[in-house]
């Protein structure tokens, strides 16, 4: 039984925590396809100001979204420190701007508590539960959520 | 592979057949008289008749039938191909693709049109047959009020066959080593034979070598057998389908008994080169050994003989395989990104400081051209003659002429020109329009023509041919030409000039180019339906392609598109607009110009017009409109490209500056991400970053608001 199935069978998940400002947050390793480099972007006309424009992987034209913009944040102003988290997300694949990668988690559903009672943006439409690790706080993103409610504000 | 898929590759070469067919038989009218070409005609019909029997197409199977049963008559000599001949061929081949399609698709055919054709087809097969050739003699018509009843086996009644007197043929077989290696056995396919009627096998031994020279793996022996039938002569070839490639076989029908003529009687003939040698017939045990043969040599068929050759010279010189069309653009997409990846290598290295680059340099280079090899060599794997396409044409031209009474001819030119085949599927509707058009419109009606002392029947030709890495397709007819004073009538009726307003002949004859407008008084049924060649000059236009016309009064009009040869790749102007680089679609551009400061003429509040020789074009500010930034930049420190629009007129678009031309490999935005206003595609230039392709109609579109008065006037002209 390979790592993949022991988990499933086990209620494990897998996620990818990463920090933007001084928040940490993680998305399920599932969705994530590489992480990689920030690159200069082509600007994108009449688009939403958290899309930072296109960039080249490997012949595909991939959207790179500023998180911490989409998040209701303050704009990133990206440089060769930032990372971009490839992600696939329904049929598309996008690219997420975050400061940095921080951590592989290995959770069970147990470990994630449910979303506590705040009146933010952000609760409602992307958090997906808190994670308590090592006395820091890490809040879990769909994605899914996110790129559905993006895609409708970019029309 | 379940039996829909197999269905699928019979339709597929169904598709195939009926393109040769077509081919074969407007050769035919053209004079061709080679064997081979009625052969090839024959061929196709048998193929198909064949499969669709395999999937009980029994519709398509009987029409198959008949016609090939006049074909036969064709290429057995008794039916001459007269040009009455091959119309009532070139029908038939229409309905065959109808009932095809419809068994592929379902749906229904005319049932009176192809009833009517069987009704011909059959008079055809009928009526040449008494005459001359001997086969026909003895063969009586079902319902010839002489007929006479003829003692027949009744052992294979339920096979109805339409021969119903016994017939002799005369067939020769001669295995090749090749037979035997693949494992065939001349026995078996010598019972087979046997089984259809009465058959006289001769074993013939002439070949045969001394036991020295023996190669105990050769073939050397040789069958002559006269087969006594009822059976049709393509059921004695259907024995030796599988084995037709590795033996000499002719089949001869001899003279056709119309009664069971006693085996006897025949005298033993004249053995010519051949002796005739006693055989071990054990292994034939269903052969019924009586007299020799009445013939033992026949003259070779030649006909069938130049065939085999025929095929197997085909068969050498291209094979062919069939790939899924997804795996060859993937590979179209890697090798896309191969050229990046060298493009950006290549850069990467002129940037470096590294002390040998000279060494990095030559291998650089080599690995440029075999990149630039390896991408025209993939390119051609999509690249496909135009001629499917305008075989179709040739239907479409011969059902207009049929509807409007008129006699036209096509010539069809360069029909092997290769064009990629997105680009060969997004032809079929605007040249089948074109078609209809020049037919319809172009073409005068035979006393017309008569009247203005040209030939009767009117010529349209379809030419394709290559240019500058583009593909021209030209459609030509000899007709009227453009009318002009009508066309400028209707303009002027439909609003779109101004009575008193000056036009050039070629600036008249692009009105017809114009959204809704129809030159023909009544709308009719064939061009009427609603499109008119605004259509046809936007599609073409969507294929990165353009469309001119030109016309001459009473010889005609020629309208010419040019076409890209891929829809993988676009030939683009690189231009910066706002600190960004974009692509702009060369077949967009009419001219690039340097504004002078005095040429700029400010209209309205905001709008600003651009003189060029005269007429007044507004200006668009790239950046602005795609709001890359918020001021107006100075038209007079930009460059202005002046391009063609939707509606036929023109704009000059400002961007800062050109900064060349190149072909580029167009990548979808969509794929990813959404559809951006203004913008058509992406691309990947040659340091890696991704440029977006300008879409120049929605540009345009998204400034008309404030500039929809300007686009009524004049310039409306394109």
């Amino acid at each position: 039984m390979n790592q993949l199935a022991k988990n499933q069978a086990d209620g494990i998940r897998e996620l990818i925590a990463f920090r933007i400002g001084d928040q940490e947050f993680c998305v399920d390793i599932m969705s994530v396809r590489e992480i990689r480099g920030w690159t200069p972007a082509t600007a994108l006309p009449h688009s939403p100001g958290f899309v930072l424009g296109v960039i080249n992987l490997r012949g595909a034209v991939l959207p790179i979204i500023d998180l911490s913009s989409r998040l209701g944040m303050k704009a990133a102003d990206p440089t060769a420190r930032h990372v971009i988290i490839v992600a696939q997300v329904h049929q598309k694949v996008v690219g997420l701007l975050v400061d940095a990668v921080s951590d592989i988690l290995s959770v069970t559903s147990e470990n994630i508590q449910p979303t506590p009672e705040v009146s933010s943006e952000l609760d409602k439409s992307f958090a997906r539960g808190v994670l308590a690790i090592e006395g820091r706080m890490i809040c879990l993103i769909e994605l899914e959520a996110l790129f559905r409610a993006s895609e409708s504000e970019a029309a | 592979m379940d039996m829909n898929e197999i269905k699928e590759i019979f339709f597929q070469e169904c598709e195939e057949q009926l393109a040769e067919l077509e081919t074969g038989l407007l050769a035919i009218n053209d004079g061709d008289s080679d064997p081979e070409t009625v052969n090839a005609v024959f061929r196709a019909v048998h193929s198909i008749k064949g499969g669709a029997g395999a999937f009980a197409l029994d519709d398509l199977v009987a029409f198959a039938h008949v016609f090939e049963t006049t074909l036969d008559c064709v290429r057995s000599g008794q039916l001459e191909p007269s040009a009455d001949v091959v119309k009532v061929m070139l029908k038939s081949a229409d309905v065959l693709a109808d009932l095809t399609y419809a068994a592929r698709d379902g749906g229904s055919v005319d049932k009176e049109r192809s009833d009517a054709l069987l009704v011909d087809l059959e008079a055809l097969a009928r009526g040449e047959k008494p005459g001359g050739a001997p086969i026909a003699a003895a063969q009586p018509a079902p319902d010839a009020p002489d007929f006479e009843p003829v003692p027949f086996s009744f052992d294979d009644f339920d096979d109805v066959e339409p021969a119903l007197a016994a017939e002799r043929f005369t067939v020769t077989f001669r295995p090749r080593a090749e037979l035997y290696a693949k494992g065939n056995e001349a026995a078996l396919l010598l019972r087979d034979l046997a089984k259809l009627g009465e058959a006289t096998i001769r074993c013939n031994t002439q070949e045969l070598p001394d036991f020295d020279a023996l190669d105990p793996e050769g073939a050397y022996l040789a069958w002559d057998i006269v087969l006594l039938t009822e059976k049709s002569e393509d059921d004695i070839r259907a024995i030796f389908e599988f084995a037709e490639w590795d033996c000499t076989f002719e089949v001869t029908s001899g003279a056709a008994e119309t009664e069971a003529v006693p085996v006897a009687e025949c005298e033993p003939a004249e053995a010519g080169p051949m002796t005739p040698v006693p055989f071990d017939m054990t292994a034939f045990d269903a052969i019924i050994e009586s007299a020799p043969p009445a013939e033992a040599a026949v003259p070779a068929q030649d006909a069938f003989v130049e065939r085999r050759q025929a095929d197997r010279r085909a068969a050498d010189a291209s094979p062919t395989i069939r790939v899924d069309l997804d795996r060859v653009d993937r590979l179209i997409n890697l090798v896309g990104e191969l050229v990046i990846n060298q493009a950006m290598l290549a850069q990467s290295v002129n940037e470096s400081t590294s002390s040998d680059r000279s060494a990095i340099n030559l291998g650089l280079e080599e690995l440029q051209q075999l990149t630039r090899e390896i991408q025209d060599s993939v390119m051609a794997i999509r690249a496909q003659p135009v001629k499917p396409v305008f075989q179709r044409m040739s239907r479409i031209v011969r059902e207009i002429a049929d509807m409007t009474s008129k006699s036209v001819r096509l010539v069809t030119e360069g029909e092997n020109t290769e064009v990629d085949k997105t680009v060969i599927d997004k032809l079929a509707e605007p040249l089948t329009h074109m078609i209809r058009n020049a037919v319809d419109h172009g073409l005068e009606t035979p006393e017309k023509r008569l009247a203005a002392g040209k030939p009767e029947e009117g010529t349209l030709r379809l030419a394709a041919k290559h240019r500058s890495g583009r593909i021209v397709i030209e459609i030509a007819d000899d007709g009227a030409g453009i009318n002009r004073q009508r066309v400028r009538q209707k303009a002027i009726d439909n609003g779109l000039i101004s009575p008193d307003a000056s036009l050039s002949d070629e600036e008249v004859d692009n009105l017809i180019f114009h959204p809704g407008f129809s030159t023909a008084d009544k709308i009719s049924d064939i061009s009427g339906r609603g499109v008119g060649m605004d259509v046809v000059k936007r599609s073409i236009q969507q294929l990165g392609g353009r469309i001119t016309i030109s016309s001459t009064p009473g010889q005609g009009s020629i309208f010419t598109m040019s076409l890209p040869l891929t829809l993988a790749v676009l030939d683009g102007m690189v231009v910066t607009v706002a600190g960004q680089t974009l692509v702009v679609p060369l077949t967009a551009i009419v001219e690039t110009l340097q504004p002078e400061a005095s040429r700029i003429h400010r209209f309205g509040a905001g709008q600003r017009l651009i003189s060029i020789r005269d007429m007044f074009c507004p200006l668009i500010d790239v950046g602005r409109v795609l709001s890359f930034r918020r001021d107006q930049a100075d038209p007079a420190a930009s460059v202005a490209l002046l391009v063609e629009t939707e509606g036929g007129g023109q704009r000059a678009l400002m961007v800062d500056a050109i900064q060349g031309q190149r072909q580029v490999v167009i990548k979808s935005l969509e794929a990813n991400y959404d559809h951006v206003p203004g913008i058509a595609a992406a691309t990947i230039l040659g340091d890696g970053r991704v440029a977006l392709i300008l879409d120049v109609d929605a540009v345009v579109a998204g400034t008309r608001g404030d500039a929809a008065k300007p686009e009524l006037s004049l310039a409306a002209v394109g």
